[in-house]
């Protein structure tokens, strides 16, 4: 059984524009994902598409002004705003983006502290901190003195210390060099090795492929698929949705075509499939409602094409 | 390189002062001898303006009035008749405690409101207290005071109308307690305007920092209400609070002059007017020098409260 | 929230209060100039009267009625207040300019001036100035001109910089057009809602500065029918327990300090500017 289920997900946010109008702005459309203990699950997708809203959302910390609907269960029990706050920092943790997460005025020692939830917190900080190789003199740095590496294992440290279930890591690896980059992988894939649900979301297919189990292809909003990483290959043949296979295509390793045309703008999302417009394989059925999402050879898409 | 750029500014507004001054069509010497104009023939006018060589060119009068500053010489006050360092250095003592205390008060209060302000957002509390703050923006300071003169010393009678002292005792008799009652209402009229400020400050920067990354961050852990205040939000919001109440020492200045002048309280503020109504120029010399150098003061302990307590200033620069 | 409220957004909202603001305000003003002389003449049998409907602010000790004095004062006030934001907004649109277009020594000596007004109290230098002029009309005027316009210079100084560096700007420079046609066609348009809003928001200060001026002797003539000279009055009375005096002034002031207030910061809202002006 999945140990976090999202049904039907969407996130829309009331905004201001021009003039005197006021406009809902849909960001996350009907999303499905599920992430079982001892896998990492890749949510990818191109940068600004709201991925970021789909941890927020799980972890409760969505803006104020942001409408939800749908289900999100935990441990088969939804995941209400009373059980978010007891359970957040808890059983599910969040690796943030960046070192602009961690409070600018207090030393990275005694944050990650905070995430502590058994007693004696400083054993356990000195300790994973050893774990990721971060000497002595680091706890008793501010953020603003940490090099991107150590950042990077200090965030990952935060959410380990708390020996939560479900790791939620935001682009843990934008910005950062490729070494960087492998050692934050390793260390997500050695979470998932002791048990721990990973859910990786990320613009990166490339780092993705490398250590996902599965992977869900966010578009517009929406997971448009989810395949079994080893799909991922040769001309995409294998792949359910003619977006992954355009998204795989488009890799420089592969034939490097970009996709012609971009996004839709949440505030304007189309009335059918969501990447209809851009889709060779369209039919007018297509424009005709959203479609579901339905189970394909070991993966599920949301195409009525997909064979 | 601060140093220097203040040290312009210093001789500039000396050198802009006096020429002002001297320009002004009011005669210090009427001013000076004031009624009794009339007794005064030519001759004796003339002794007079010797004395205090209002006959020179201005540019020797400046370099005269100038040279005996850096001696610290600031002259002698006409309407006092006592040297002018002497009349602010006593004047200083009253005005230090009147501002000091409403500088607290008015922090401390202001601050907390801001606080509550912040975490409550948008609820009727915040809102309530984000009416008050602008209403108080809009405010006449002088009139503040006379509303809480009306009520606290007229109507109810708990304190004396003015006067830093009781009329009619001697200096010496004067006790503890009877300065505290005089000092009571113009420092409560000045920490009631001085909160506004402080107070919608710390609001917005609480709520700038309330919708921070690392305040998401700290929520995704677990943390809400009290715990994640203490945590993260005052020790991000305190050190611009305190900056910039280091930094209002002009606004805190402006509103003692009022104040002062509306419970007669005998501070530099009253001081002020005095000489300008009554063309006092060495003491109203003195007085913009004087209340400059507070002003610097002010900035310069808002600078190093930055260098001192933020980490990033502190540490940044030895790495 | 009330529902009327939720139905309009926060831009409808500024314009109704704007459209209430200026309406409050001509009322005022209206009141203010249309007001007979008469009344505020010598009437020793309506003497040290408390609030009454004839009266409705009272009378003071020469039996002249507060209502009508206020009004006028208010007056009074607003016309020195607006020639003296102007004049502050003038001073402030120049300086800004310049420190922005003309290189990095007058921006120097804008930075270097802005630092000069700002290191002496604002009342100090007001008094000063209104001494240097032996006091009255054209000392406030100068004093509120010359102590205002920091603020809003350094926000037209970002503002032009930032136009400067636009690539429509960049683009029109690269097409050979004049420095004068550049200044006039992207760059006056550019920055004229942000000294309007700017000059609204100085409006208020104006108001009160003159007032606490006045109040302390060194504004206003005392013939003058001004606020600040009203309330300094009054002081005299207050013993006597007559709180009219002060109190319906004052109260008239801060409430058309406020409006002007709301005033400025609603156009700025209806006309998207984000700057912070404080």
């Amino acid at each position: 059984m999945p140990i976090l289920e999202v049904e039907n997900l969407s996130v829309s946010f009331k905004k201001y524009t021009r003039g005197f109008k006021q406009t809902k702005s849909t960001v996350i459309t009907s999303l499905d994902v599920t992430v079982e203990a001892g896998e990492i699950l890749a949510v990818v997708g191109a940068s600004g598409s709201g991925k970021s809203l789909l941890a927020h959302a799980i972890l409760g910390i969505l803006p104020s002004n942001a409408i939800t609907s749908g289900v999100i269960k935990y441990g088969g029990e939804e995941l209400t705003p009373a059980r978010q706050s007891v359970l957040s920092g808890k059983e599910l943790a969040l690796i943030p983006q960046s070192v602009n997460y961690l409070d600018p005025l207090m030393r990275v020692g005694s944050q990650v502290r905070t995430s502590v939830k058994k007693e004696n917190a400083i054993a356990a900080q000195r300790e994973v901190f050893q774990r990721y190789h971060l000497n002595a003199g680091v706890e008793k740095m501010y953020p603003f003195q940490l090099s991107g590496g150590m950042a990077r294992r200090t965030l990952l440290a935060t959410a380990m210390v708390s020996g939560a279930r479900v790791i939620i890591a935001d682009e843990p690896t934008p910005g950062l060099d490729s070494v960087v980059i492998v050692e934050a992988l390793n260390h997500l894939k050695e979470s998932a090795v002791n048990g721990c649900a990973v859910m990786l979301i990320t613009h990166d297919i490339e780092s993705a492929l490398q250590v996902a189990d599965r992977i869900a292809v966010f578009y517009a909003g929406t997971t448009v698929e989810i395949s079994p990483v080893e799909h991922f290959n040769g001309n995409g043949e294998q792949l359910r949705h003619p977006y992954s296979k355009a998204l795989w295509r488009a890799l420089p390793q592969n034939d490097f075509i970009p996709i012609k045309g971009s996004q839709p703008r949440p505030s304007q999302l189309p009335s059918g499939c969501l990447f209809a417009p851009r889709c060779e394989m369209a039919t007018p059925d297509c424009e005709q409602e959203r479609p579901a999402m339905r189970n394909l050879r070991n993966g599920m898409v949301r195409c009525i094409h997909a064979t | 390189m601060k140093s220097i750029r203040m040290a312009t500014l210093l001789v500039a507004i000396c050198f802009i002062s006096f020429l002002l001054i001297k320009n002004s069509p009011i005669d210090p010497i009427q001013a000076y001898i004031g009624a009794d104009m009339l007794n005064v023939g030519s001759e004796q006018r003339e002794k007079i303006a010797e004395y205090w060589g209002l006959n020179e060119p201005i540019m020797v009068q400046f370099f005269n009035w100038g040279s005996a500053l850096l001696a610290g010489d600031m002259g002698t006050s006409m309407i006092y008749r006592q040297p002018v360092s002497e009349v602010i250095g006593e004047r200083f003592v009253h005005s230090v405690v009147l501002m000091l205390t409403a500088w607290i008060f008015s922090g401390v209060i202001g601050f907390t409101m801001g606080v509550v302000a912040a975490m409550k957002r948008d609820t009727w509390i915040d809102r309530s207290m984000k009416w008050y703050c602008y209403m108080l923006a809009s405010t006449p300071t002088f009139w503040m005071g006379l509303l809480v003169l009306i009520v606290f010393a007229v109507w109810l009678g708990w304190f004396p109308i003015g006067l830093g002292v009781p009329a009619g005792v001697l200096a010496k008799d004067v006790t503890t307690v009877d300065q505290l009652k005089h000092l009571i209402l113009p420092a409560m009229t000045l920490s009631i305007v001085g909160v506004g400020n402080v107070a919608l400050h710390t609001r917005q920067k609480l709520i700038d920092v309330l919708g921070s990354e690392y305040i998401l961050f700290a929520r995704a852990r677990g943390e809400w209400g009290f715990i994640l205040f203490w945590r993260h939000g005052l020790r991000n919001i305190v050190i611009p609070a305190l900056t910039l109440q280091f930094a209002a020492f002009s606004e805190l200045f402006g509103g003692a002059v009022l104040t002062e002048q509306v419970f007669s309280y005998p501070g530099l503020g009253q001081a002020t007017v005095e000489a300008g109504l009554r063309g006092d120029v060495p003491l109203l010399l003195g007085l913009v020098l004087f209340s400059t150098m507070f002003v610097f003061g002010g900035n310069l302990i808002a600078d190093l409260i930055y260098r001192l307590l933020d980490p990033r200033m502190r540490e940044g620069r030895s790495r | 929230m009330m529902p009327t409220l939720t139905l309009l957004n926060k831009k409808q909202r500024a314009l109704i209060v704007t459209i209430l603001a200026i309406v409050f305000l001509m009322i005022v003003i209206v009141i203010g100039v249309v007001l007979d002389k008469e009344s505020i003449s010598t009437n020793l049998k309506h003497r040290n009267a408390s609030p009454t409907f004839e009266h409705p602010f009272g009378t003071d000790w020469l039996g002249r009625d507060m209502f009508s004095r206020t009004f006028m004062g208010i007056s009074l006030s607003i016309g020195v207040g607006l020639i003296g934001a102007f004049g502050s907004t003038l001073i402030a649109t120049i300086l800004g300019v310049i420190s922005a277009t003309m290189g990095k020594t007058a921006d120097r000596i804008v930075s270097w001036l802005i630092d000069l007004f700002l290191s002496v109290p604002h009342l100090v230098t007001l008094i000063l100035i209104a001494f240097t002029f032996g006091g009255g009309f054209k000392g406030i005027v100068i004093g509120i001109a010359l102590t205002h316009w920091p603020s809003l210079a350094r926000i037209i100084r970002a503002e032009v910089m930032q136009i400067r560096s636009a690539e429509f700007v960049q683009i029109s420079r690269k097409m050979g057009k004049s420095s004068w046609w550049i200044a006039t066609k992207h760059i006056f348009p550019h920055i004229l809602p942000q000294i309007l809003v700017g000059f609204m928001l100085l409006f208020p200060h104006a108001i009160l500065h003159e007032a606490a001026v006045t109040f302390l002797g060194l504004g206003l003539s005392p013939h003058e029918p001004a606020i600040g000279i009203i309330l300094s009055e009054s002081m005299k009375y207050l013993s006597a327990g007559m709180w009219w005096l002060a109190f319906f002034p004052g109260l008239c002031l801060l409430f058309i300090v406020r409006t002007f207030d709301m005033l400025g910061e609603n156009i700025r809202i209806l006309m998207d500017i984000n700057i912070d002006h404080k």
